[in-house]
C-alpha cells in the first residue's frame, strides 16, 4: 500500500553541541576580523585589509607558530599522501585514467600505478594501453590510494595493492569531506553485516561483506549477483544513519555510524529520514560517544 | 521485494512539508518541501478579457521558473526546462472540470478573472512535477479572489466595483484538480517518487494527472527509453492508486491548516 504523509513545516532549534573539549575552537565567517595583531603571516583562508587580518571562508582558524590559517568546514577535497579515496572513473586517456573524487582538479590514476587482474607485476606494454577499457570503464568506482601530488594540486592515485580495486554492488553517500575523521584505517567491516569504506574525499561506500576471502584478482572481478534482502536492509540502514549523521554535521568514523545504527534499530528504515527521528538517534549517539570517552 | 536505497517501498512518498499562504502579496501562495525537492507557488487574480473560443469562463496562465536552482540554469538554461513543466501543466489543467472556470467569469465577453499560476523551483531533488501539482492544488485552495459587482450606468458603461471588506471573496473548490505522480521505470519495476539517483537510473517515466475520485486526465511519457504496454496499464493503476492517497493526505493537511487559522507561527519560505 502507498504511503504518503504530509505534514504541516515546523521551526526546528539547532541541536544544542555537547559541551565544548579541546577547549573553545574559534569559528569565522567571511569578513570577520582574526587579528589586528600585524605580526602574523596570513595562510589559506585569510587576507588583510587595513592592518587587519580578516577570513574570506567559513571555518576554523588554526595557529601554528606565527601563520594563521582558516580551514573551511565545506571545501572541495584537499589531497594528501597516505589517504584512501573513493572515486569514479570520469574518462580513459592514452596512459592514465581521470578519476572523479569530489576535488578541485580530476585525480589521475597511471596505468603504471594499478594492479593487473590475476596479480601479476610486469611492465605495462603498448597492448595493455590498448586493453585499458578492458579493467576500467567510464562511471566504475574504484577504491585507491593517494601517491603523489602534482604541482597544481591534482592528486595521483595508485590501486597497487589487493584491497584497492573496483568496486562491487553497494551503495555510495557523498559528504562534505571535513566530515570523515582521519584514522589509521578506513577499511571497516561492521558487526551488523555491511562493510563500509570512509573514504577521505567524502565518498562513502556501503557493501555487502564478502562471505569468504577472495584470493585471485587483483580486485578486477566485479560480483553482479543480487543480494540477498537481508544485507540490503542492512545496508540501507546504515545510509540513512549516515545521511542522519551528516545532517547534524557530526564527525563520520566506525564507532559513530555504529553507535547511530544501534539507536536506528527501533524504528523503520524509512523513518529514519523524518526530522525528529534523525534528532533522537544523533543525539543518543552523540550521548553514547560522550560516555564513551569520558 | 520491496526495498529501495533509503529503505521506502516502491510506492511511498519521502515525507512531504506543505505550507499555504507564504507570499503576502498574491491571491494564493503555497510552499511545498518533498526531500531535497522545494517548490513556491504563487497566484495572482487579475482581471482580463475572456478567451474569444470561451466567452464566459476565466482561465488559467502557467509560468515556471528554475533560473534559482544552479548555474547552469541560469538566465536562458532553464528556459527548456521550464517551458516543458509549464506546457505540462497546461495540459494537466486542460480538462474541462478540473477548475470552475465559469465562476470566474465576471462579465461575459467582457471581463473575467485571469489567474497567473507562477512556479519557482528553489531546489531541485527529483520528482520536480509531483511536488509542482501539490503546490498548485495547495496554492489554489488557499487563493482568495475579490468579490467584484459590476454597475451599470444610465449611459451604458460598465463599471466595476471591488467590495470594500477585505475578507469578502470567493473561495475556488479543488476537489476535481488532480495531482500529478511520476512513476519511473527501474529495471522490471516502477517507483513512485524518484530521487535524483533514481532518475538517473531510469530509463523512462509515465506521468499521469489523478484527481481525488481516481479518475485520470492525461498522461505523458518522458525518457529516452521504451515502455511495454503492459507495464504501462500496471503503472497506471499504481498510479490511480497512490494519486487517490496523495489527494487524501493533502486535503487533510489543507483543511488541518485551515481550522488552525492565524493561532499556528509561519515558517515561510525562508526557513
Amino acid at each position: 500500500m502507498a504511503a504518503v504523509t504530509m505534514r504541516l513545516p515546523a521551526v526546528r532549534a539547532p541541536l544544542s553541541s555537547g559541551a565544548p573539549r579541546g577547549g573553545e575552537k574559534h569559528l569565522v565567517a567571511p569578513g570577520d576580523t582574526i587579528t589586528t595583531d600585524t605580526g602574523y603571516m596570513r595562510g589559506h583562508g585569510t587576507y588583510v585589509e587595513d592592518d587587519k587580518l580578516i577570513a574570506s571562508v567559513a571555518g576554523v582558524v588554526e595557529k601554528v607558530n606565527k601563520l594563521v590559517c582558516v580551514r573551511a568546514l565545506k571545501a572541495r577535497y584537499n589531497g594528501e599522501i597516505g589517504d584512501i579515496v573513493v572515486g569514479r572513473i570520469t574518462e580513459v586517456q592514452q596512459k592514465r585514467w581521470k578519476v572523479e573524487t569530489n576535488s578541485r582538479l580530476d585525480s589521475v590514476l597511471l596505468l603504471s600505478s594499478i594492479n593487473l587482474p590475476g596479480g601479476e607485476l610486469r611492465r605495462k606494454s603498448a597492448e595493455d594501453e590498448l586493453a585499458m577499457r578492458d579493467y576500467l570503464q567510464e562511471g566504475d568506482l574504484i577504491s585507491a590510494e593517494v601517491q603523489s601530488i602534482f604541482s597544481d594540486g591534482a592528486v595521483s592515485l595508485h590501486t597497487r595493492s589487493l584491497k584497492y580495486g573496483k568496486l562491487a554492488q553497494g551503495v555510495l553517500v557523498q559528504v562534505s569531506p571535513s566530515l570523515v575523521k582521519r584514522q589509521k584505517t578506513h577499511f571497516h567491516d561492521l558487526p551488523c553485516g555491511a562493510s563500509v569504506i570512509l573514504g577521505n574525499n567524502g565518498f562513502i561506500w556501503i557493501y555487502p561483506t564478502a562471505e569468504q576471502k577472495e584470493d585471485e584478482a587483483g580486485g578486477y572481478t566485479t560480483n553482479l549477483e543480487p543480494v540477498p534482502l537481508s544485507d540490503r536492509e542492512v545496508i540501507s540502514r546504515l545510509r540513512n544513519c549516515i545521511v542522519a549523521l551528516v545532517t547534524h554535521k557530526m564527525m563520520l568514523f566506525d564507532t559513530s555510524i555504529l553507535y547511530c545504527y544501534e539507536a536506528s534499530l527501533p524504528h523503520q528504515i524509512k523513518d529514519i529520514l523524518k526530522p525528529e527521528v534523525t534528532e533522537e538517534i544523533v543525539l543518543e549517539a552523540r550521548q553514547r560517544l560522550l560516555d564513551s570517552e569520558g | 521485494e520491496d526495498l529501495r536505497v533509503d529503505g521506502r517501498g516502491c510506492e511511498d512518498y519521502r515525507c512531504a512539508e506543505v505550507e499555504t499562504d507564504v507570499v503576502s502579496n498574491t491571491s494564493g501562495s503555497a510552499r511545498v518541501k518533498l526531500g531535497e525537492t522545494d517548490i513556491l507557488v504563487g497566484i495572482k487574480a487579475e482581471m482580463g478579457t475572456p478567451k474569444l473560443e470561451k466567452p464566459d469562463e476565466g482561465y488559467l496562465e502557467f509560468f515556471v521558473d528554475c533560473s534559482s536552482n544552479s548555474p547552469e540554469l541560469e538566465g536562458r538554461g532553464g528556459e527548456e526546462l521550464g517551458t516543458d513543466i509549464a506546457n505540462t501543466l497546461y495540459r494537466v489543467f486542460s480538462c474541462e472540470n478540473s477548475v470552475d472556470l465559469k465562476s470566474l467569469c465576471i462579465n461575459p465577453k467582457e471581463h473575467c478573472w485571469v489567474l497567473y499560476v507562477d512556479v519557482l523551483l528553489l531546489e531541485c531533488g527529483g520528482n520536480i512535477f509531483d511536488a509542482i501539482s501539490i503546490a498548485v492544488k495547495a496554492a489554489l485552495f488557499n487563493t482568495r479572489i475579490p468579490k467584484v459587482r459590476v454597475l451599470e450606468d444610465e449611459e451604458g458603461t460598465k463599471e466595476i466595483e471591488l467590495s470594500d471588506d477585505p475578507y469578502d471573496c470567493i473561495r475556488l473548490n479543488v476537489d476535481e484538480v488532480p495531482c500529478i505522480v511520476t512513476l519511473s521505470k527501474i529495471g522490471y519495476r516502477h517507483v513512485v517518487d524518484a530521487t535524483l539517483q533514481e532518475e538517473a537510473c531510469s530509463l523512462a517515466s509515465l506521468l499521469i494527472s489523478v484527481t481525488s475520485k481516481g479518475a485520470i486526465t492525461s498522461m505523458k511519457k518522458v525518457g529516452k527509453g521504451s515502455l511495454d504496454p503492459e507495464s504501462i496499464f500496471e503503472m497506471m493503476e499504481t498510479g490511480q492508486r497512490v494519486g487517490k492517497s496523495l489527494h487524501i493526505a493533502l486535503q487533510k493537511l489543507l483543511d488541518e491548516e485551515e481550522s488552525s487559522g492565524t493561532s499556528r507561527p509561519k515558517v515561510g519560505f525562508l526557513g
